[in-house]
Formats: structure tokens, sequence, C-alpha cells
């Protein structure tokens, strides 16, 4: 890995405070130079190459491999099999955490799903391991696989998500959907998806006696880490991550999978540094995914379109040796105010790689039914949708009555509808058409995604040149976390952005937790918030205390720190430079630890969340039923805005990623075989660049005392939400044709 | 990766016999086959790269008023030749509807025409297919198949061919030049793809070594110049294949349609052409009604192979849209967002 050499756009370079500003991202030119290294650039000297062998069935047990064939090939140095592989300290199906997920690593000849990996060819070339992984022609036993949401017996999971119980409810449900004056019943489905991030997983593994260094895209350095130490059995100290860049995560990455640790196996096996790489289609199976969701809502209005009862299910599905549920009714425990609530799960097994957190877990399924199915009850009401919403605000949490930490929604959906021009829309659909003929349908969605904090570290020292210096072993996604962060650290010590010298994204550095749970830039920036306030009070202490001093007698609670200088709060003529204070003291650095951590006490008292509303138009071919968004307005309001540039972004981000889920995506699942048949991007649809509308964000303000010290909230996933059911709903006003299996295909408006 | 011999012929006679080995595969821009490669799909023991041939890179006006597009003139280069596109408007704006501008920047006009299937059964060589291997099934007929064939299928095999730029050109009745063992021969491109049958192996008209070495337009084609569309119909906006297709062309006289070409894409195993259809449109005023009852005569033969018969339904509507718009006359430019429905949309910025 070269030094990182990060860059601002000079332009973009500010005095005073650096939170708030739009910088650039400092890792973008290394990335358009492609000198930004991710993980399988790498190539230390004496390398081989791995290639996984998968099984193309997705139940039932390989029987044979030709393992001679593949060693024939030239080339080839090994072959890694449940026969002959180096011992795990600790087997692989234990779950020591509920952060463990259970992983295939040749453990057995079982084969539990399709893709699933089933032995590692290592040899000199890619082009050689790749053959003798073709060589190997396994031979299986097949037993018949478990597909779909109907697959077998269902149950109710122990919990859903991370933690969640499986069940909620708030008042008489049955009560309140007898007195009310409309009904609606309605089943909505969503498919299985994968993350699909730009770049695979890869790892490069070099063992060095009983340490190792190790290139791997990863969300959780010291969560990988750690279950590196305890497969191997080796000390923490002996493990090296480096993972600078990611080509994208949303949540396969954040836990250490099947194919990485199988990289170090090989590499432990052969004695010689290995990468191993993941093919597109061997990305759908053992690194996780989007369960596929069945979901009834059932919800009573009274007469005056207020809402008597709200009853939302979700079944979806596992694995069969695991447990991930997709939490998706718990959507409907925060945005409408019904007097009743209860939501409830339920799942069926099926031979799938277990599920997992992806993007808005839970909330991306939930979200785009509650919206759909609100809706539908508004229409059902005679009501416009922004008034319904409106008229059944949630001024408390509704599932715990609590007050919110702050809730600037009616700001959102003020501003969003102001600036899409939402008050002209008909309240019929299939009202508008535009010069061509088009039919022209608008819909909205409310935003919501909870703000989360997780546990992290931070370390900050400012030294005697006037520089200053924060290490936190964060992680950059590809959501600007290299320039985020190094603004918060830069205010943090009171420099410019460039004076100070920002580490992060390797497991030497303090913990910073997981990127995930749109917490990172909170849970991050409030460690490095409290590093840089740790290191200025000593600082300040060394000033304040020495008669010398211009600053002598001012206490720590007296001075503030800004460009390089300690200055007194109630006379801001008097004030000493970083340099001559740690000079003065004879130090060559100062320095100090910080912690970002949840606050228990606030989150007994508040329901914490950002909020957001989502304006979608579609254009519709009322013959041909091609669909076209053609414009999206978002407004969010989501706490302190480190970067709006950054922001912006990751809500755009968020709002394709909405109407890839409402339009476009879905794994195709063959029924009888449990094969995905359109594991390639090719044929696996996301928007293209043809697809996506102009899109406007608002980002509304929002002061937040509780949520943690900077006042931030996440950004990361709340884009999806809203946005899938605006556009679905966009769809419906457009056609008068409501669609309640996503993706919205072409046949299903071909009325 | 499975080890293979490359040869790179030095001229066309070189290559069909290189070529004409059992095991041999010409390669072109490789964007079809090397992705076949790389998933085991094909595996050919020798590749002959035609890339480095001479002569094949050029489009050329015959003295009859033809054209000859040879076979490695790139998907791009001839969209954007302007002389082509103002004779044959409706073959620029299917090639400029397919894949992206980087594959098309790529593909060849021959490897266009002989690209494969995009059947997922083919390509996931865990399914049974017969055309990827002769007699082991098809897991397509009672599989995910709702983009599959309505028309020209067979049990063995309903595989699409998901060509965009061949539907224009068998609507034009483009001729294809083909070089073999036995010299030189050309045959119509209507009778260049195979329906399945018995034996969807054999896709093409084409014998071992049998190279195309150019597609030509007879003097006739730009007849319909004033009068020719495609319309594509897709599941995203761009960059994805057909659902259902069709290209259509008319010689309008004195207000009466003198004479229609219509052909469909995504429906068989071939470009498919819908004679019957342009024998109802013959003499007769371009009319909503006459239009439906082309579209009807389109898919007179068509039935579902799965679980596709919206596509029948779809294609009749396609069919009458893109006659619709034929009549109303060949846009000046091509559109932003060409072949699609949204072509007329204002603000399309990419295509
Ligand atoms: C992601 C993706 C999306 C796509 N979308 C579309 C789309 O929307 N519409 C569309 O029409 N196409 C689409 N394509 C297909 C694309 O048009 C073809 O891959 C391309 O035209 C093939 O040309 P090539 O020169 O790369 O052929 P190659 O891949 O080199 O060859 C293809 C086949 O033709 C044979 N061949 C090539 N040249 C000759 C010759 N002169 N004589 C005899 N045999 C020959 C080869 O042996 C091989 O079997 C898409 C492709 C991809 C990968
Ligand atoms: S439809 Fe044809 S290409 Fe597809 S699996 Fe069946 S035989 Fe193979």
């Amino acid at each position: 890995m070269p030094e990182l050499n990060l860059t601002s756009a000079p332009a973009h370079l500010r005095h005073g405070s650096s939170i708030g500003q739009p910088l650039t991202r400092r890792d973008g030119v290394l990335k358009v130079k492609g000198q930004a290294t991710y993980a399988a650039d790498n190539h230390p000297p004496g390398m081989l190459f791995a290639v996984m062998a998968v099984s193309s069935i997705a139940h039932g047990r390989v029987t044979s491999l030709d393992v001679a064939a593949a060693k024939r090939h030239p080339g080839v140095v090994d072959v890694m099999t449940p026969d002959h592989k180096p011992q795990l300290a600790i087997d692989p199906e234990i779950k020591t955490n509920p952060f463990v997920f259970r992983m295939e690593v040749l453990q057995s000849n079982e084969v539990r799903y399709a893709n699933q990996p089933i032995a590692v060819v290592i040899a000199e070339t890619l082009e050689a391991a790749t053959e003798g992984a073709v060589l190997l022609a396994p031979c299986y036993e097949t037993l018949p696989a478990l597909v779909g949401l109907d697959a077998g017996e269902s149950f109710v999971p122990p919990v859903v998500g991370v933690g969640n119980p499986a069940e909620n409810h708030r008042g008489d449900v049955e009560a309140g959907l007898a007195s009310a004056e409309k009904q609606i019943d309605v089943v909505y489905e969503t498919p299985p998806q994968y993350h699909n991030a730009m770049e695979p997983h890869a790892i490069v593994a070099s063992w060095d006696d009983d340490s190792v260094q190790i290139d791997m895209p990863t969300q959780g350095l010291m969560l990988s880490l750690t279950r590196v130490a305890e497969l191997f059995g080796i000390a923490h100290d002996k493990i090296h991550i480096r993972s600078p860049f990611l080509g994208g995560g949303f949540g396969s990455k954040g836990l250490m999978a099947g194919p990485p640790v199988l990289g170090l196996m090989a590499a432990k096996l052969v004695g010689r540094p290995v990468k191993l790489v993941l093919r597109r289609e061997q990305m759908y199976g053992p690194v996780g995914h989007r369960a596929p969701t069945r979901q009834r809502l059932r919800i009573g209005a009274d007469g005056e379109g207020c809402l008597t009862a709200l009853d939302h299910h979700a079944r979806t599905v596992s694995s069969t040796f695991d447990d991930f549920y997709e939490p998706a009714a718990d959507a409907s425990h925060t945005l409408y105010a019904a007097p009743a609530i209860r939501t409830s799960h339920d799942a069926v097994r099926v031979n799938t790689g277990t599920p997992l957190f992806m993007r808005a877990p839970g909330e991306a399924t939930g979200s785009i039914a509650l919206e759909s199915a609100i809706d539908e009850m508004a229409w059902a009401c005679g009501m416009d949708p922004l008034a319904f919403r409106l008229k059944n605000y949630a001024e408390v949490e509704p599932i715990t009555g609590k007050p919110f930490s702050s809730k600037a929604l009616r700001a959102c959906y003020d501003q969003g509808a102001a600036r899409f021009g939402w008050s002209k829309r008909s309240l019929q659909p299939r009202q508008t058409r535009d010069d061509a003929g088009l039919l022209v349908g608008w819909g909205m969605g409310t935003a919501t995604f909870p703000a989360l904090m997780f546990q992290a570290e931070a370390r900050a020292a400012i030294r005697r040149d006037g520089t200053g210096a924060m290490e936190i072993g964060a992680h950059d996604m590809g959501q600007g976390a290299w320039t985020a962060l190094a603004q918060i650290a830069a205010d943090a010590v009171g420099l410019d952005i460039d004076r100070v010298e920002f580490k992060a994204g390797t497991s030497d550095l303090p913990d910073a937790g997981i990127a995930g749970g749109s917490a990172h830039t909170a849970t991050a920036g409030a460690a490095i918030h409290s590093a840089g306030a740790a290191v200025i009070a000593k600082l300040a202490d060394l000033a304040t205390k020495d008669q010398r001093s211009p600053l002598f007698g001012a206490g720590n609670a007296g001075v503030i720190a800004r460009d390089g200088r300690l200055i007194r709060r109630d006379d801001e003529n008097r004030s000493e430079s970083y340099t001559e204070i740690l000079a003065r003291a004879g130090v060559a650095e100062v320095e100090a630890r910080g912690t970002g951590a949840p606050n228990p006490a606030a989150m007994e008292e508040y329901a914490m969340h950002a909020h957001g509303a989502v304006f979608a138009e579609v254009k519709v071919d009322p013959e041909l039923g091609q669909i076209r968004v053609t414009r999206m307005v978002g407004a969010f309001a989501a706490g302190r805005i480190v970067n709006p540039h950054l922001v912006k972004s990751q809500l755009f981000g968020g709002m394709i990623w909405g109407m890839s889920f409402a339009l476009h995506e879905e794994a195709i699942t063959d029924r009888r075989s449990g094969r995905i048949m359109n594991a390639n991007l090719g044929e696996y649809h996301i928007p293209v660049n043809a697809d996506v509308p102009p899109l406007d964000v608002i980002t509304v303000d929002e002061y937040d005392p509780h949520v943690n010290a900077l006042g931030i909230k996440g950004v990361g996933e709340i884009g999806i939400t809203g946005s899938a059911g605006a556009v679905a709903n966009a769809v419906w006003h457009a056609t008068g044709v409501r669609v309640r299996r996503f993706p919205i295909r072409i046949e299903e408006l071909l009325t | 990766m499975k080890q293979f011999d490359y040869v790179r012929p030095a001229t066309v006679a070189e290559a069909v016999a290189a070529a004409a080995q059992p095991g041999a595969t010409y390669l072109a821009a490789g964007t079809n086959l090397l992705d076949l490669m790389k998933g085991g799909v094909s595996r050919p023991d020798r590749l002959v790269d035609v890339t480095h041939l001479d002569g094949l890179d050029q489009i050329e006006r015959l003295a009859d008023g033809s054209v000859r597009i040879g076979a490695l003139v790139s998907n791009a280069d001839l969209a954007h030749d302007a002389e082509f596109a103002k004779s044959y408007p409706a073959v620029v704006e299917a090639l400029l509807s397919g894949a992206s501008a980087q594959l098309r920047n790529a593909a060849t006009v021959g490897g266009n025409l002989l690209q494969r299937t995009r059947c997922a059964y083919f390509y996931d060589t865990a399914s049974r297919c017969n055309k990827r291997e002769a007699g082991s099934g098809c897991d397509a007929r009672e599989g995910e198949n709702r983009t599959h064939a309505v028309l020209g299928w067979s049990e063995s095999c309903i595989a699409t061919h998901p060509s965009d730029f061949c539907v224009p050109l068998v609507a034009l009745d483009a001729i294809v030049e083909i070089e073999g063992r036995n010299g030189r021969r050309e045959i119509a491109l209507d009778e260049l793809h195979r329906l399945p049958g018995h034996t969807p192996e054999r896709e093409s008209a084409l014998e071992p070594g049998d190279l195309i070495v150019a597609v030509r337009l007879p003097p006739a084609a730009p007849g319909f110049a004033a009068h020719a569309r495609y319309l594509k119909v897709r599941e995203r906006t761009s960059y994805a294949f057909a659902v259902v297709s069709a290209a259509a062309a008319l010689r309008i006289e004195n207000g009466k349609i003198a004479e229609a070409r219509l052909a469909l894409g995504g429906v068989a195993a071939k470009p498919w052409r819908a004679r019957a259809a342009e024998d109802v449109l013959r003499g007769v005023a371009p009319t909503a009604d006459a239009f439906q009852d082309a579209a009807w005569r389109a898919l007179a033969d068509a039935k579902p192979s799965g679980d596709n018969a919206y596509k029948i339904e779809l294609a009749r509507r396609i069919v009458v849209r893109a006659l619709t718009l034929a009549a109303a006359g060949t846009p000046a430019r091509i559109p932003a967002l060409p072949a699609s429905p949204f072509a007329s949309t204002s603000g399309a910025i990419h295509a």
C-alpha cells in the first residue's frame, strides 16, 4: 500500500470550521488516477492465486472431486478440500457471539446452498487456478432444494434483525380494525436482492510464522480481526489488516464471511501469500443477501382519515443452518400515529446462503410495503397522500410512546412538496399525460431510519510543529470517511484540515467499530470529537498552569482551540499557538484518547430517528407498460450535516437504490434447483445512468442535542426508504394499477 | 481457464482453413465469446482471431445502390456513419439501442449477427440445455422463462435470438456474404439463423470454417428511409436486451403504403420477419386499423412457451406502435434514447 496522499482542491480549503463545509473527497484524485489500492491490487512477492470451486446444487453432498485432474493441470500448486486443509482453532459452526455467522470453510461435504465453496484451487496463475477448479468436476448426491417463501413449515423466529423481538404491539389492533370506517387488507412481495458491491470480496493473505498480513475490504476491522484470531487461534497483535478503501460494502463486508477465511487457510496451506477474489457470480451465495418478504398489511381508518389500527406481518426466509430475519414489519413502529399497532414476523428455511444486513435491512423492505399501503389507505379515504400522512403524523414514537429526540419531518414534507410542486397533483390516478401521450404519475413516501450509535475509540495528538494527528481504524466504503471524519478531526483539534494527519483503515489503529447502521460518522465522529477535546484539554493544562503563558489562569474551560491556537474564551486578544505552548513545555507532542458510544439514558428517554419525504414522478407508456422515473425530490432531516456534498451523494445513492427496489432489482431463483439464474450484472438489473433522472436533495436543518455530542444522525441508508414507495406509488398514480409485487414488471401494466 | 490455441491468420483463406478444424471458433471482439469462455459455456480448443484481417472493416457503397458492410466494422462505427444513418435509419436506431457504448465500440457486425442466446439456462452450465449440450434436455421449458420465445420455438428449445441489429436488417432483406471451404457464397439473413426444431444446437446455416465477410443491404433498402423505425421495449431505459422489439419500414406513395417491412426481435430463435403482416399492409392507407390488422397477422401463430403469454400481446402493441411511428416519418435525428418508448421525451440526455 503506497503512502496515502490525500488531497483537497485548494479552493475548498477554508479556515475556521471544517464541519459543514462541502469538501470534495480527499481520496478522489487517487481514485481517478488508479492509485487508491484496493485489496486485490496487492501483489506480495511469491503470491499465488486461489480460486474457489462452488457448488452447483443447492442441497445435498459432494460425493467426489477429481483432485488429481486439477493437480495435473500445469501451474496448479495445491487443492484445498475438506480432507486437505489447515486445521482451524475452533469449529466454524460455533457462534461465539451474535455477530458471528456460520460459514462454509470446507468443514464437511455437505452442501447447503448453491454457490457454496466446496474446494479451493491454488495455482501460479489465475488462469491455472480457474481451470483447476473446473477440472475438479464435482459429483453430488442431490437432495430436493427448499426454495421460496412457501418452502416449508413456517415458524416465529426468536428475534428479527439484530435482537429485535419478532412481535410487537401497542393497543388493540382487532378492535381498531373493527371500529374502522375504511379498511384495507393487502399483501406485498419483495424479491431476494444481492448487495452487488462493485468491488467483489477479495483477500490477499501472507503468513509469517504465526503472524499474518491481510489485505481485505472490511466494514469492521476489529470484528474481522477478532474473528480471524479465534478461527486461527492467534493473538490479536499477530494480525494486521489493511482496508483503506472499499468498493462498496452495503452490509456484505461487515462480518467475516467464508471466502476470506478460505483465502487465509489457502495461504497457510501452501506457505506462500495467496490472493482470492470472488467472481461476480460467486457473490450470489456465501456473502449474504437481502431475503425476500411477503408482507400483509391490514390498516383501518375512521371517517376523518385518522388511523385506527395498523397490523403489519412479514414472512421472510433464513438459511437452513443459521438465523438472520429481515425485520421488515418493524418499519411500522415509528412513522404513523395509529392508536393500535401490531408487527409480527414468521419465516421458513430455504437452501440459500444466510441472508444478511443489506443497506437499510428491514427498513427498505418494510418501507416499500408500508408506504404503498398507506397510499392505498389514503386513496380509500379519498385523501391526498400527503394530507393523509400529515393527518397521521406521529408526534411521539407510536410503538413506544417516547418523544423524539428531534423530528423535522413536517419541514421535510413542506419543503419537499413545495420543491416538487405536489399541490398540483390530481387525486385520481391515470389523469395526466405529457405532450407525447405518456401517462404521468406522482407519488410520495416517508423516509425513516434509526439514529444509531456503536462503540469507537480514537487517538489524537498535537505536535510541536503545530500539526495534529488523529488515528482511528475507520472505514471508507466510498461514502467519504477519509474526508468527513478528517473534517471532524480538524475541528476537534482546532486546526485546518491539511494540518491534521488523519489515519484510518488499518487494524493497528484504535477500534472504530463497524461502518454500518448508518452510524459510522456519528460513532467514529464522536470518538474523534472526544479525543480532540481530551488532547486540547491537556494542551490547555500546559498553558494555563504556566505563568509564562498569556493564558495563565484561564482554566481548562476558559480556552477554545482554533487555527492552531488556544484562545481565552473571555478575551480573544489573549492567545498562544500550539507550537509556543509545546516548545516552552519542552514536549514533542501531547496525545489523548477519546471514545464514542451510545448514551443509554438518552436512549431510554427518546426515540431517535432520521426522517425524510421523497416525491417521485414517473412516466409510463400507456400501451407498452415501460416505466421511466423522470423526477425525484427528497427532503431529509438527519441532524448535523458534516459535509453537504458527501451527504447529498449518499442520499442520491439511496434514492437511486430505492428506485431500483421498485423497478429493477431481483435475483431470479429457479424454483426447482434453487440456483440464481441472473447472477451477473448484465441480467441482475440495477438502474443505469439513463434510468436516473435529475435528483433533487434538500437537507432540512435539524438540531439534535440528544443523539450524540455532535448531533449527527446517519444518512447512509435512509435514502432508500421512502424512495422505493414513492416510485411505486407514482406508478399507481400514473396507471391506476396497483402492483403489489416488486420489482414492478411490464406485464403487470399491460392493461 | 481452459488452455487453447490462438491463431491470427493473415488472409481470409488462412482463416477459413484454420477455423475448419474441429474445436476451432472465430474470435471477433469477443464481447460475447469471451464471456461464454469465462463461464465454461464455450470451451474451444482454438481461437481464430479475425480482427486483423485486412479489408473487412469497410462500409462500401456499391454501384447498384446497395451497401456492403464489412464483418469487422464495429457496431459504433456503423451507427455513427452519417451517410449510412440517413439511408438506413432503423438499422442505426437498433444498433444504438443495443448493449452499451463501450460494448458497441468493440462489437463487430459479424459477431453481432452470431451472438448467442441470453437464455439463462444456456449460460448456466449446471442446467440442462439442448443448445449447449445436444440431447441433454431444456431446463428453461419449465423454468424461469418469462422472456423466452413465443414464435417458432420447439419442445427442444424456447430460446430467443437477442440481437437488435438483425431485426431491421432482416426487414430490409439483408444478405450475408460468406467465405467457406468451397469459396464464397451468399444467403439471405433470413436464412442465416435456424429455428430450433429437434436440433437447437445447430443455430445457423454456417458450416465449419464459414466466415461471414460482409452484410449487404440491397438497392431497395434506402427506399424506406423516410418511414423507418425500430422500437424496443426493455426493463430499463438502456443497457438491456429487448423483451420484445420491432422494426417497421414503409414506402408510402400518395397516402398509401406501397410496401411494408416488418420484423420482430426477442420473440424467436431468429429475427422474425412478419411477411403475412407486410402483405395486408400493401396498398392500404397507413391507419390504426390497418396496423392492428397487421399486428394480429404478425402474431397469428404465436403461443406462449412458459410464463410469457404477455409477450404476445406486448408484441402486437409494439407492432402497432412501430408502424405508427414509421408512418409518422423518420425523425431528422436519431433520438437521444434510441428505439425507446421514451424517445420523444425531452430532456433525455443519456442513451
Ligand atoms: C452486457 C451485454 C449487453 C448486451 N446488450 C445487447 C443488446 O441490448 N442488444 C444487442 O443486440 N446485443 C447486446 N449485446 C451483445 C453484443 O451485441 C454482442 O456481444 C456483440 O455484438 C458480439 O460481437 P463481437 O464482435 O464481440 O463477437 P464475438 O464475441 O467475438 O463473437 C460472437 C460469435 O460470433 C462468431 N463470429 C464473430 N465474427 C464472426 C465472423 N465474421 N464470421 C463467423 N463467425 C463469427 C464467434 O465465433 C462467436 O461465436 C450485449 C452484450 C453484453 C455483454
Ligand atoms: S431454451 Fe434453448 S437455450 Fe435455453 S435451456 Fe432450453 S435448450 Fe438451452
